[in-house]
């Protein structure tokens, strides 16, 4: 029994030397060197300095940048350092009442808008983080955006349209917008 | 559901029937007794490893020796992890300072990873220093996983050895796992997961300026915790303005590569894989689901070769597919008709080529519903527990799904090497019941099945039943345990099944709206983790040591043949009436009522 219990010792140290130090510190190496912006975080940036990453959404309250998915985070939305989701049930009326308040938000923000709300745009997404919006809920917030920035329409939905990814490789998830990026492509629009 | 759900489904069930074929072949040569070109490759390693620990690698240990080097090495894993925990504000890598895991948590999780079950009560990235998160976490992801197809190649041992005392060497089957299987696999799914947007480093959390400053509001508490009012007893509150976006770092990728390819599933984030950073392309989602199967599935080919009969592996591997994929078509059906509480909103959820639609709640936009749905049938299959939305939030019938997989003993796929032991007590209970009905001894791939190992195999589909059934039933009844419930109604005992089931049957996910870390919810589940997976283990092993003492048993005109589809038939209906009976009463009362209340 003694000699089983020193064996199981010295393989756990072992082990644990082999596949919780020398094995991430090797996937670090290579990560760094083959992939390093990704092993970083996907920072973007404007004018050389960081403004958020491409893969973590930001809060978006403004009528004149497109609003991403609800976020269920604490204290606030987007609070990339405590992901989660609102783990509301189906039946519950809390999550009625917020997917009412989202839409009375968005009907607020754009009066004359009578097309019914696309699903993401009031249903909190897992992470809280959720970078993209559907390609229908950003063509819902076109004549928002368009009308708070004094942009034709046309020009909106065109910027749209160049920052919606397909599936991916024709075939896997869905067709997504990436919120932050057409944001800031908006706002240098206005600076040229 | 759509066309496009139906093709992203056969694509998925496509690329994993090519992989397994490989990769059982593969293993089968890895655990294989006589040295083959795998093991001569690293035989030089692993003579080394032996040396400094000790072991001698030729001692061919009876089925208690085998179970108490399992036992041993499990536990001093356990305690380890519950150390790490409680020392990490003194230890190193620790950029956030995080404190010391409260006592009950800490055992909690140390159980949970050394059962590969990875029930997570805590946030990782509010709560795990880098050095837990890699010394304790990952490194039992990689062991406890290693020990559950130890177990399972000396468990086939007994069916395949005759007359025989021994079932193997622990030691070299947990390190031929880990060093052949395990640590290869993970590089590469590392440096994909990396490819893709996965994080690795060592950085501490960067904080960015937001495009747009926002503000919240805040209550005002005093010092006793109690928010604090005016003179007309409103709360005080201040407004708190938000310009910097903080954003986790760490080395997350190596982590999550093992945390799906050993089926634990404990996230290096809080949303696990939902989060972007754990799981930030349709691509990598794809690979992470595959992940999840790889290696239980290619274990039922691999048990085919060890038995000389590739059949066998094939028609395990087929009663797994019959039971999984209606389930998960019915999941993904289910999500995409969507939640009818909106419908009566000004809510427009019909898919279209312009979004998902259906049940978009606790899902990401990028995944929608099909890559969601799916994840949840095979994350709940095989007992991995990662979670690409949050099952909280999923439909009445979605959720049922991801359940009842879980509480068929998660023997379909299940988790890697103990879904398959769990599955080979389930056939020999079917030989059995086949016996029965014609009379005769029953007999499984030439070995008699007698008193004492029909009791074991009962025991090990049995335990996992009884802990859920009696410890939901003592949770509903002490206030403790009522307390964590977070939505009304039927869906709020939904989350307390879901939580034992998941506990019970080491998968580890969870309806995450329950408050689950507390002293109650931590002992009793950490109680559950600690008894489905250990005496389990243990049962088959001691059902496997009396099989290898067996002579072989030539087949006769009365055996059952075990490779028919008749007998897949015959052991899926095993699995699901055994799960049927055990469960329907309970699931009636949380996602059926809540089904027939939400106004379908």
């Amino acid at each position: 029994m003694g000699k089983l219990v020193r064996n199981a010792l010295a393989m756990l140290v072992l082990m644990t030397a082999l596949t919780g130090v020398a094995y991430p510190l090797v996937v670090t190496g290579l990560a760094r060197l083959l992939f390093p912006a990704q092993a970083d975080g996907s920072l973007v940036t404007r004018e050389g300095k960081p403004v958020g990453s491409a893969l973590i959404g930001q809060s978006f309250t403004d009528p004149k940048y497109f609003w991403g998915r609800p976020s269920a985070t604490s204290p606030m939305a987007d609070n990339a350092a405590a992901s989660g989701g609102s783990n509301q049930g189906p039946t519950n009326p809390a999550l009625t009442d917020a997917a009412r308040q989202r839409i009375a938000a968005l009907r607020a923000a754009d009066p004359g808008n009578a097309a019914p709300v696309p699903v993401d745009l009031v249903t909190a997404s897992g992470s809280g983080l959720d970078p993209d919006i559907s390609p229908a809920a950003a063509r819902y917030q076109v004549s928002r955006v368009a009308r708070a920035r004094g942009l034709p329409p046309d020009q909106v939905l065109a910027l749209v349209e160049a920052h919606t990814r397909g599936r991916q490789f024709g075939v896997l998830g869905e067709p997504r917008v990436n919120v932050l990026g057409l944001n800031l492509a908006l706002d240098a629009l206005r600076k040229r | 559901m759509t066309a496009n759900d139906c093709l992203q489904v056969g694509l998925f069930l496509a690329v994993l029937l090519l992989l397994v074929k490989p990769m059982g072949a593969y293993m089968a040569r890895v655990f294989a007794d006589a040295p083959n070109r795998v093991t001569r490759f690293g035989a030089r390693a692993e003579r080394g490893i032996y040396r400094l620990c000790g072991v001698d690698p030729a001692e061919d240990m009876g089925w208690k020796r085998y179970a108490l080097a399992m036992l041993a090495f499990n536990v001093l894993g356990l305690l380890a992890v519950y150390a790490l925990q409680r020392l990490q504000p003194w230890l190193p890598l620790n950029p956030q300072h995080f404190g010391a895991v409260s006592p009950d948590s800490a055992m909690n999780t140390a159980i949970s990873f050394a059962s590969n079950t990875n029930w997570q009560g805590y946030a990782g990235e509010s709560t795990m220093s880098y050095l837990t998160q890699m010394l304790g976490l990952a490194v039992q992801n990689f062991l406890s996983a290693a020990t559950g197809i130890a177990v399972l190649v000396a468990v086939v041992r007994g069916f395949v050895r005759r007359s025989a005392q021994g079932l193997g060497n622990f030691w070299v089957d947990l390190v031929r796992g880990t060093l052949y299987v395990l640590l290869p696999l993970s590089l590469l799914m590392a440096l994909l997961l990396v490819s893709q947007g996965v994080v690795q480093n060592f950085k501490p959390y960067v904080d960015v300026p937001l495009v747009q400053a926002s503000s919240y509001t805040e209550t005002l508490k005093d010092a006793a915790g109690n928010a604090r009012k005016d003179a007309a007893g409103h709360a005080l509150t201040r407004e708190v303005a938000v310009t910097a976006q903080t954003l986790p770092m760490g080395p997350a990728a190596s982590q999550i590569a093992i945390k799906q390819l050993g089926t634990n599933g404990g996230g290096f984030f809080n949303a696990n894989s939902a989060h972007p950073f754990e799981n930030p392309t349709p691509f990598s989602n794809f690979v992470e689901m595959l992940a999840i199967f790889l290696i239980p599935g290619g274990l039922c080919l691999t048990f085919g070769h060890m038995v000389g009969d590739r059949r066998q592996g094939w028609a395990l591997l087929a009663t797994m597919l019959l039971i999984f994929v209606p389930l998960a078509l019915g999941a993904v059906a289910a999500e995409q008709a969507g939640n009818p509480a909106l419908h009566a909103l000004a809510v427009d959820a019909h898919a279209s080529a312009l979004q998902a639609g259906g049940n978009m709640e606790g899902k990401e936009t990028r995944f929608g519903i099909v890559s969601s749905g799916l994840f949840a049938a095979i994350t709940t299959a095989a007992s991995c527990g990662a979670v690409n939305a949050m099952h909280d939030s999923l439909t009445p019938l979605g959720g049922l799904v991801p359940m009842w997989l879980m509480q068929l003993g998660e023997v379909v796929f299940g988790g890697v090497g103990s879904g398959l032991y769990g599955m080979l007590a389930f056939a020999v209970v079917a030989v059995f019941i086949a016996g029965l009905m014609v009379g005769r001894t029953p007999e499984y791939l030439g070995k008699k099945i007698e008193a004492h190992e029909m009791k074991m195999a009962s025991l090990a589909v049995l335990l996992p039943c009884a802990l859920v059934v009696i410890c939901t039933a003592v949770a509903v009844l002490v206030p403790a345990g009522v307390a964590g419930i977070a939505n009304p109604g039927a869906h709020g005992f939904s989350e307390v099944l879901y939580a034992v089931s998941s506990a019970s049957n080491n998968n580890g996910s969870a309806f995450g709206g329950l408050s689950a870390n507390t002293p109650f919810w931590n002992v009793l589940l950490g109680l559950c983790m600690f008894f489905a997976r250990f005496p389990l283990a243990i049962a088959m092993l001691a059902m496997a040591g009396s099989l290898a003492a067996k002579r072989h048993v030539p087949e006769s005109a009365g055996t059952l043949p075990t490779h028919t589809p008749l007998f897949v038939v015959l052991l899926a209906c095993v699995v699901i009436v055994v799960g049927a009976l055990t469960f329907l009463p309970a699931l009636a009362l949380g996602p059926i009522a809540e089904y027939l209340m939400s106004g379908h």
